[in-house]
């Protein structure tokens, strides 16, 4: 029998960095055998960084990790589970056309005589499906016909039949059904009864409160407190989650002009499926409208539902009054709407790499060059120019492949390409992931530009600090509903982090602060 | 109960292309001039069974989500090299096949080879090496012509027992043997879960390289003895590029036919077989209802067009459009 307290997973000073940016710096974590330990922290504090190399993803840059009394390194996330450290990513790694009995078993399906022993695996199956509590899927059932909730239990099973000693669930809660969560937690309160391990990353508050023994708070890539669950308020959680170092230089907000003004775009009970939830929120000309929250609470998916890339949305999109239903990104660019999209991925959905830098400028806007289906190129140049002068965009020659810039000037780039549609409305997708201070602070200064000429922006970013240095108002978004709506001077990162994590923050208590 | 309907489910649409199949040859044979008999039997099932061991060649590839463009050319490559070594005494007639069937290995590595290391895509892989490989068939028949080890094509182009076509023996030999092994083994299932999910394949530490290597070599392999077997009912070799096109195109068209997805992932060999049967006994139906021959490329193309549409119906489920790139 383990004492409940005996360390069995131990990381020391373990740092990641990627490219400049680091990811985690000089981190700390001790888990215990048979508790439930929770990660805590917002986007970018080192939270997934920490699971990877936990589970041999990545390869930490520096520092140690002893488990089990001796040190480890892992090479391949089989190589951790075979030491017994099974992960349960957020993305899932179940295959659709396989069966529930197949998928358990996959990485080394029960072999009798070379072929794989259906029977055998069978059992494997039915054992790890009662073991995660859920009896009621059929083994033989693929994975494709369950709903969601029931995949995730799959891959609870999964994990469980790899018999771990450490197991870490990265928002393994977030598809599941309430029903479900009580089942999961009956689950993973009886594996810490039986000596494992658990490492629980989650953004609900409330499950951690029910769920966790320990909790441990990252910021910026390192452990700022551990402390034993039920000891803090969630007050003075926010408080520890709080503290990122600013870096940037924001272009001041200039106050949009007329409240009188009518909204350029309104958006009324906006859902689709289950990623968006009766969405309402209005764009005046010249405002910032920041989407906030965690990443992955239905943000991108606004964007897209707006631009017309989902099918099956339902709700109210208004522009400049008129009711517009954009059918596709082709009809959102139509000078009626005016919209204009900054993907996400500036690789695969902004830049066609091997085309020059003139064609990628004028894809969107080659309505606007062309005269009869013919494109005019004194004219495309003649823009181009203006382009490149505005966003300052570095390029050798407007002739070369696109795919040979540096990442911010790709980025100038792909910005630079729906300017030329000259929209009203422009929708941004994390503009500025992984891309230098300098273009940073360049992309904040244009769109503050745009927006003073007349645009509406709507600009989805995963750092909190433009949040509040380059939007007038702030929507944060929870479980593809908006949770809350912060204006002005009440974006503030205590107000950002609270609302993120969907708990209600207390108005700050100066008195307590100065003790 | 409940798992006779998961299992039924899984096979359903083998079931159907079996179906489908022995609805259509009735039809065939119950309007046929001679009616049903041992005769019709025979020819019908040494046609089908040629289509029937290319179409199961491609199902290997297809279902890693791949597709091989060349197995037509390893079909008349293989019959062109039959026709020079699978002659003499019995002795060097089995070496001869040996060697047919080492160079349909051959052909698939290199293909398997090229997708996997030199990531290309199989397209365009399989045009290409399929060019080549029809290149050294004409380079070895610049005519048609040759020969083959007589007893050998006699007896597996004959009937057994006066009534059963040797021919469907040995295609259930080449199931029995190759296929369920396949099936049921951790590198075919390994198969199944690249082409279903590749990303996710890798993350639950499947061998996805090897699988799909594997699945270019059983491709080869078995379009290597479809080659052979066309040896055995024609008696010669005949480098015919229609031939090796033709096979490639009606190939695909079976595997849709038979339930196998062009998206990867699912559908097996059997119900690819049963697909290749029906496509023939398509052919053979307009035959019997007199339609003038001209018109069977054509509708032949029609079928397939159809087939790939009716097995690409899911992508009007798609909610977010991003995915149909993907």
């Amino acid at each position: 029998m383990q004492s409940s307290a005996q360390p069995l997973l131990r990381m020391e000073g373990v740092s990641k960095r990627y490219g400049g940016v680091r990811a985690l710096e000089k981190a700390d974590l001790v888990v215990n055998a048979g508790q439930i330990h929770a990660i805590l922290g917002e986007n970018g504090a080192g939270k997934s960084t920490l699971i990877k190399v936990l589970s041999g993803v990545v390869a930490p840059d520096a520092g140690r990790i002893m488990y089990d009394g001796a040190e480890v390194t892992f090479a391949s996330p089989a190589a951790a589970n075979r030491a017994g450290i099974v992960c349960i990513f957020q993305e899932l790694s179940l295959i659709p056309d396989l069966s529930v009995a197949d998928n358990i078993s996959i990485s080394n399906p029960p072999r009798r005589l070379g072929m794989i022993d259906r029977s055998a695996q069978r059992r494997i199956a039915e054992e790890a499906m009662a073991r995660a509590g859920a009896q009621d899927i059929h083994p033989l059932a693929l994975v494709k016909d369950l709903p969601l909730s029931r995949r995730q239990m799959v891959e609870i099973a999964k994990a469980l039949a790899r018999n771990p000693r450490v197991l870490i669930l990265d928002e393994a809660t977030s598809a599941l059904t309430a029903a479900d969560v009580a089942k999961v937690f009956v689950v993973l309160k009886r594996l810490r009864d039986e000596g494992l391990s658990l490492l629980y990353i989650s953004h609900r508050m409330h499950e951690i409160a029910e769920l966790a023994d320990r909790c441990t708070v990252f910021r910026n890539g390192s452990n700022v407190a551990t402390y034993a669950a039920g000891t803090k308020s969630d007050n003075e959680v926010v408080e520890m989650m709080i503290g990122r170092e600013y870096s940037h230089v924001f272009p001041p907000k200039i106050k949009a002009p007329a409240d009188a003004a009518l909204p350029l775009l309104e958006v009324r009970n906006l859902s689709w499926t289950d990623r968006l939830r009766d969405i309402s929120f209005s764009a005046r000309a010249g405002e910032v409208v920041g989407l906030g929250g965690l990443d992955g609470q239905g943000q991108r998916e606004l964007l897209l539902a707006l631009f017309g890339v989902l099918r099956g949305v339902r709700g109210e999109i208004r522009v400049g009054g008129a009711n517009v239903a954009p059918a596709s990104p082709h009809a959102a660019k139509d000078k009626t709407i005016g919209m204009a999209l900054i993907p996400e991925d500036r690789k695969t959905e902004g830049l066609m790499l091997p085309m020059s830098v003139r064609e990628n400028l004028s894809f969107a806007a080659l309505g606007r060059v062309s005269s009869g289906g013919i494109i005019d190129h004194d004219k495309e140049r003649g823009l181009i120019g203006e382009m490149i002068d505005l966003l300052a965009i570095r390029t050798a020659s407007i002739d070369g492949p696109v795919g040979a810039l540096s990442g911010g000037n790709q980025q100038k780039v792909v910005i630079a390409k729906w300017l030329m549609t000259e929209p009203r409305i422009i929708l941004l997708n994390d503009p500025t992931r992984g891309i230098d201070v300098g273009t940073k602070q360049e992309i904040y200064q244009l769109l503050r530009r745009l927006a003073d000429s007349g645009a509406a922006i709507v600009f989805y970013t995963t750092d909190y600090d433009e949040l509040i240095g380059c939007c007038d108002k702030a929507l944060v978004l929870y479980d593809g509903a908006i949770k809350r709506v912060l204006e002005g001077s009440e974006i503030t990162e205590r107000a950002l982090i609270a609302s993120a994590l969907n708990i209600a923050a207390a108005p700050y208590d100066a008195a307590a602060a100065r003790q | 109960m409940s798992d006779w309907r998961y299992k039924l489910s899984e096979n359903r649409a083998t079931l159907l292309a079996f179906v489908f199949f022995i609805v259509m040859f009735g039809i065939y044979s119950s309007n046929h001039p001679a009616g049903f008999n041992a005769n019709v039997v025979q020819t019908a099932a040494n046609k089908g069974v040629l289509l029937a061991l290319v179409a199961m060649a491609q199902t290997f590839v297809v279902v890693t989500a791949g597709i091989d463009l060349s197995v037509g050319m390893v079909f008349v490559l293989a019959n062109c090299l039959a026709s020079w070594i699978v002659v003499g005494s019995p002795a060097t007639a089995a070496l001869g096949v040996i060697g047919v069937l080492a160079c349909g290995l051959i052909c698939g590595a290199i293909n398997g080879m090229i997708v996997i290391y030199g990531r290309l895509q199989p397209i365009v892989t399989t045009i290409a090496s399929g060019a080549v490989f029809f290149g050294i068939a004409l380079l070895l028949r610049p005519v048609p012509g040759g020969d083959v080890y007589g007893p050998l094509a006699d007896a597996l182009t004959g009937r057994l027992f006066g009534a059963i076509p040797a021919s469907l023996v040995a295609l259930l030999a080449v199931i029995v043997v190759v296929w369920i092994p396949y099936r049921r083994s951790a590198i075919g299932r390994a198969a199944y879960a690249v082409g279903s999910s590749e990303p996710a394949a890798f993350m639950s530490g499947v061998p996805v390289q090897g699988a799909k290597f594997c699945a270019y070599l059983l491709s080869g392999l078995i379009a290597s003895v479809a080659g052979l077997f066309l040896t055995f009912v024609t008696y010669s070799g005949e480098a015919s590029s229609a031939n090796g096109g033709s096979y490639t195109l009606f190939s695909i068209a079976a595997v849709v036919l038979g339930g196998v997805s062009l998206f990867g992932g699912s559908g097996s060999a059997i119900g690819a077989v049963f697909g290749a049967l029906m496509f023939r006994t398509i052919g053979d139906l307009l035959f019997v209802f007199n339609l003038d021959p001209l018109w069977q490329p054509l509708f032949q193309g029609v079928v397939l067009l159809a087939a790939v549409c009716v097995g690409s119906a899911r992508l009007f489920q798609v909610r977010n459009r991003l995915e149909l790139f993907g």
